[in-house]
C-alpha cells in the first residue's frame, strides 16, 4: 500500500493589489502543511504575503484541443476593442 | 545581564545547531528546508544576542569568539537542548517544550525595562510564533496519527521529558533580573506555559507520569556529556587554526 | 489528424519559440527525455546537499554557517521545484525517488566526490555551481514551460551561490598559509570533476542531437564547457591560485583557452557507481527515506482522520 503525501497547487500573492500567481506545487499530507511548505519553500526570499493552496486533483484544467472553439470566437470580436474606434485627436480624454 | 543573554544566546545556537545535523537527512524533503529555517532563525537569533553581548562587555570581543572560543563549562544553555536529534519524534518534542517555553518567555520580554532586550524578543517572538506552530501541529500529527508513530512520541516524551523543566525554573542569574523587570518571573510564566503543553498533549493523545525527576544545571554550565560533543565538532577549525578569518 | 501530423505541429512550435505546456500533445520520446533529465536534475540537487551538509556544524563562524545552511537549504528548494516540474509530465515524485534509491536514476557524478576541507564549500560555489549555471542559464530558455520557469527561479537563487563560494575562496586564498594550501588543495580536486558535469564531448553525447532539435538542451557540452573555462580562469588567477591543468593555455588565435584532455576513463568509473562517495550517498538518501516513513504515514493518518472528523463530527463524537 502506497501512500505519499498528496499534491497541491500553489498560488501566492506577492504583494497587496496583485493577484494570486500560480508558482508551483509541492506535497503535504494537508491543507495546513501545505500552507507551510509553501512558506519555507516559496516565499524564503520575500516572495509573498498570501498563499493560496488546492489540492492539484482538484483543478480541471481546459482541453489543449478544445482551444479553437474554446478560445478562436473572441479572436475577431475586434468591436471590443478600443482601437476598434476612430477619434479625432482634437478629442481628448478618451 | 551579559550572564542572561549568554543564556538565550547560547539555547539558540546549540538547538540550531541540533537541527542543522538533520539537512539532508529529514523525513521528508519539505521538512529538510522546514527544519533549516528554523535553524537559520535561531542561529540568527544567536548572531545578535553575542552582538549584544560583546557591546556590554567591550573587550573587543566579537559573536564568535563567545560562539567558538568558549568551553563547555562557559555555556549556559538548558541541558535540553543539547540532546541528541535522536528520532523525528524526539527532535519534535525536544524543539515543541522549547517553542512553548520560548514564546510565552519572548512574549513577556518584549515588556522588558532593558530596551534592547524587549527589541530582540519583539523581533524574535515573530519566528518563535511560528516555530510552536510548526512544533504543536506535528505534535498532533504524530500523537494522532498511527499506532507506531503514538508510541515513539511517547517513548520521546519518555526521554526528553526530565529536561523540560529546567528552562522555566529560574537559577540565581534570572531570578535577580525579574526582580529588576528585565525578564519575567519564570514562576509566573509557568502556567501559562503548562496549559499550553497539556493542551496539546490531550489533542496528541500522549501524557507524561506524574514526578519524574527534573534535571538541571546547563543554565549554570553543568551540562551533559553531549555538550563537549558538539564543541568539539563545532568549533574544530577556529580552534584547530586559531586567529584566523574565515 | 494523424500522429505524423501532430508531430509536425509540435515540432513547428518548437521552430517559433512556443512553449510546450503539461497538457499539450508531445511526442512520447519528448516526454521520456524531460522526466529522466528533470528528475536526474532534481536528483541531483537533493544528492548535491549532503557533500555540502556535512560541514554545516564544522562551519567556521556564525556567518558562513548560516550562508551555508541557507544554502542547503536552496538546494532542497530546487530540487523540488524540480520534481514539482517533472510531476506536470505525469510522473510521480516517490517513483521517482524509488529510481533514484534504487540506482535506475543517475544524478550529477560531481557529488559523488568527497568535501574534505574547508575550502572545499567555496570550490563547491564556485566552480560546481559555476558550471552548473552555465547550463542552467541556457535552460531557463527550454522549450518546455514548467521546467524552464522552474529554472528562471533556480538561477535567480543560485547567483548567490556562485558568489559566496568565491567569496569563501577569497578568504581562503588572501588568508594564511594553511588556508592558501586549502583553497589550492579543494581547487586541485574539484577542477577536473567541473569540467566533467558538462557531460561527454558532443561526438560522444548520445542524447545531445535530439536534444538539441527539441530545444530541451539548446548549446553543446563542449561549447558550455569552453565558456565555462574561459570565465573561471581568470577568477583562479584573481585568487593566485593555479588550476591543475599542465596543458591550460590562452589561445590569441581563437580568442579562448586551450586546456588539456579530461580523463574520461575517471568519469564513467564515477558514472558506474565506483566514485569515491556513490555508495554513502545513496545510502544516506535510502536511511533518510527508509527512516522517514514511520513520519510520512502518521501525518498522512492524521490528516485522513482530520478530515472523518470534519465530515462526520457526530459519529467522531459519539465514538469518542
Amino acid at each position: 500500500m502506497k501512500k505519499e503525501w498528496p499534491l497541491w497547487e500553489i498560488f501566492i500573492r506577492s504583494k497587496s493589489g496583485l493577484n494570486h500567481k500560480h508558482v508551483g506545487s509541492l506535497h503535504a499530507a494537508d491543507a495546513e502543511m501545505a500552507i507551510e511548505n509553501a512558506r519555507d519553500l516559496y516565499t524564503r526570499r520575500n516572495e509573498g504575503v498570501s498563499i493560496w493552496v488546492v489540492e492539484s486533483k482538484h483543478i480541471t484544467a481546459s482541453d489543449p484541443d478544445d482551444s479553437d472553439p474554446l478560445f478562436e470566437p473572441a479572436r475577431d470580436k475586434v468591436y471590443r476593442h478600443p482601437t476598434f474606434y476612430t477619434v479625432p485627436d482634437e478629442v481628448s480624454h478618451m | 545581564m551579559i550572564k542572561y543573554l549568554l543564556q538565550l544566546a547560547d539555547n539558540a545556537l546549540i538547538l540550531g545547531h541540533r537541527l542543522g545535523e538533520w539537512c539532508g537527512h529529514a523525513p521528508e524533503m519539505e521538512l529538510d528546508i522546514a527544519l533549516t529555517n528554523i535553524a537559520l532563525d535561531l542561529t540568527g537569533q544567536a548572531r545578535s544576542l553575542y552582538q549584544r553581548v560583546a557591546e556590554l562587555e567591550g573587550l573587543g570581543k566579537d559573536e564568535d569568539d563567545y560562539a567558538y572560543l568558549r568551553d563547555a563549562w562557559e555555556f549556559r544553555n538548558a541541558l535540553l537542548v543539547e540532546q541528541p536529534n535522536g528520532d523525528f519524534a524526539h527532535t519534535l518534542f525536544r524543539q515543541f517544550v522549547f517553542d512553548a517555553y520560548n514564546y510565552h518567555l519572548h512574549q513577556a520580554l518584549t515588556h522588558s525595562k532593558d530596551e534592547w532586550l524587549a527589541g530582540f524578543a519583539a523581533k524574535s517572538l515573530k519566528e518563535i510564533t511560528y516555530h510552536l506552530r510548526f512544533s504543536s501541529e506535528w505534535m498532533l500529527r504524530l500523537g494522532d496519527g498511527t499506532e507506531l508513530s503514538n508510541a515513539k512520541l511517547k517513548a520521546a516524551i519518555e526521554d526528553l521529558w526530565g529536561y523540560s523543566g529546567e528552562l522555566a525554573t529560574p537559577n540565581d542569574v534570572e531570578k535577580e533580573l525579574a526582580q529588576q523587570g528585565i525578564i519575567p518571573d519564570l514562576n509566573l510564566l509557568k502556567p501559562a506555559i503548562e496549559a499550553k503543553m497539556s493542551e496539546v498533549f490531550v489533542a496528541a493523545n500522549v501524557g507524561v507520569a506524574a514526578g519524574m525527576f527534573m534535571h538541571i544545571g546547563g543554565k549554570d554550565g553543568r551540562h551533559s556529556e553531549h555538550l563537549g560533543f558538539i564543541l568539539s565538532e563545532m568549533q574544530f577549525l577556529q580552534r584547530a587554526y586559531p586567529g584566523l578569518e574565515w | 489528424m494523424t500522429s505524423l501530423n501532430f508531430e509536425a505541429i509540435f515540432q513547428s512550435k518548437i521552430d517559433d519559440e512556443v512553449k510546450i505546456e503539461p497538457k499539450d500533445w508531445m511526442p512520447d520520446a519528448y516526454r521520456k527525455t524531460l522526466i529522466r533529465q528533470i528528475s536526474q536534475h532534481a536528483h541531483s540537487e537533493i544528492v548535491g546537499m549532503l557533500p555540502e551538509g556535512n560541514w554545516i556544524t564544522r562551519a567556521p563562524s556564525l556567518r558562513r554557517k548560516l550562508i551555508l545552511l541557507a544554502k542547503v537549504q536552496d538546494e532542497a528548494g530546487h530540487g523540488l521545484y524540480l520534481y514539482s516540474a517533472a510531476e506536470t509530465l505525469g510522473a510521480d515524485r516517490d517513483d521517482l525517488v524509488q529510481q533514484l534509491l534504487t540506482g535506475k536514476a543517475k544524478y550529477s557524478s560531481i557529488f559523488n566526490y568527497p568535501t574534505l576541507n574547508w575550502a572545499d564549500i567555496g570550490a563547491i560555489g564556485w566552480l560546481v555551481d559555476g558550471a552548473a549555471i552555465t547550463n542552467q542559464v541556457m535552460l531557463t530558455r527550454t522549450s518546455y514551460g514548467p521546467y524552464a520557469r522552474a529554472m528562471v527561479r533556480i538561477c535567480k537563487e543560485e547567483s548567490f551561490h556562485q558568489r559566496q563560494g568565491y567569496e569563501l575562496m577569497m578568504a581562503m586564498a588572501f588568508g594564511s598559509p594553511e588556508q592558501k594550501s586549502m583553497a589550492q588543495d579543494a581547487l586541485n580536486r574539484w577542477w577536473w570533476p567541473a569540467l566533467m558535469m558538462f557531460g561527454p564531448h558532443d561526438a560522444e553525447s548520445t542524447h545531445s542531437d535530439q536534444a538539441l532539435k527539441w530545444k530541451i538542451k539548446r548549446k553543446s557540452n563542449d561549447e558550455l564547457r569552453q565558456n565555462f573555462v574561459d570565465v573561471t580562469v581568470p577568477q583562479a588567477e584573481y585568487l593566485g591560485l593555479t588550476v591543475p591543468d599542465p596543458d591550460l593555455c590562452w589561445n590569441e588565435e581563437r580568442g579562448r583557452y586551450d586546456f588539456g584532455k579530461i580523463n574520461w576513463d575517471e568519469f564513467w568509473n564515477v558514472v558506474k557507481g565506483n566514485g569515491p562517495c556513490n555508495r554513502q550517498r545513496i545510502q544516506a538518501r535510502t536511511k533518510a527515506y527508509e527512516d522517514g516513513a514511520w513520519v510520512r504515514e502518521a501525518a498522512m493518518a492524521h490528516a485522513e482522520k482530520k478530515e472523518q472528523r470534519r465530515m462526520q463530527p457526530e459519529a467522531a463524537s459519539k465514538a469518542a
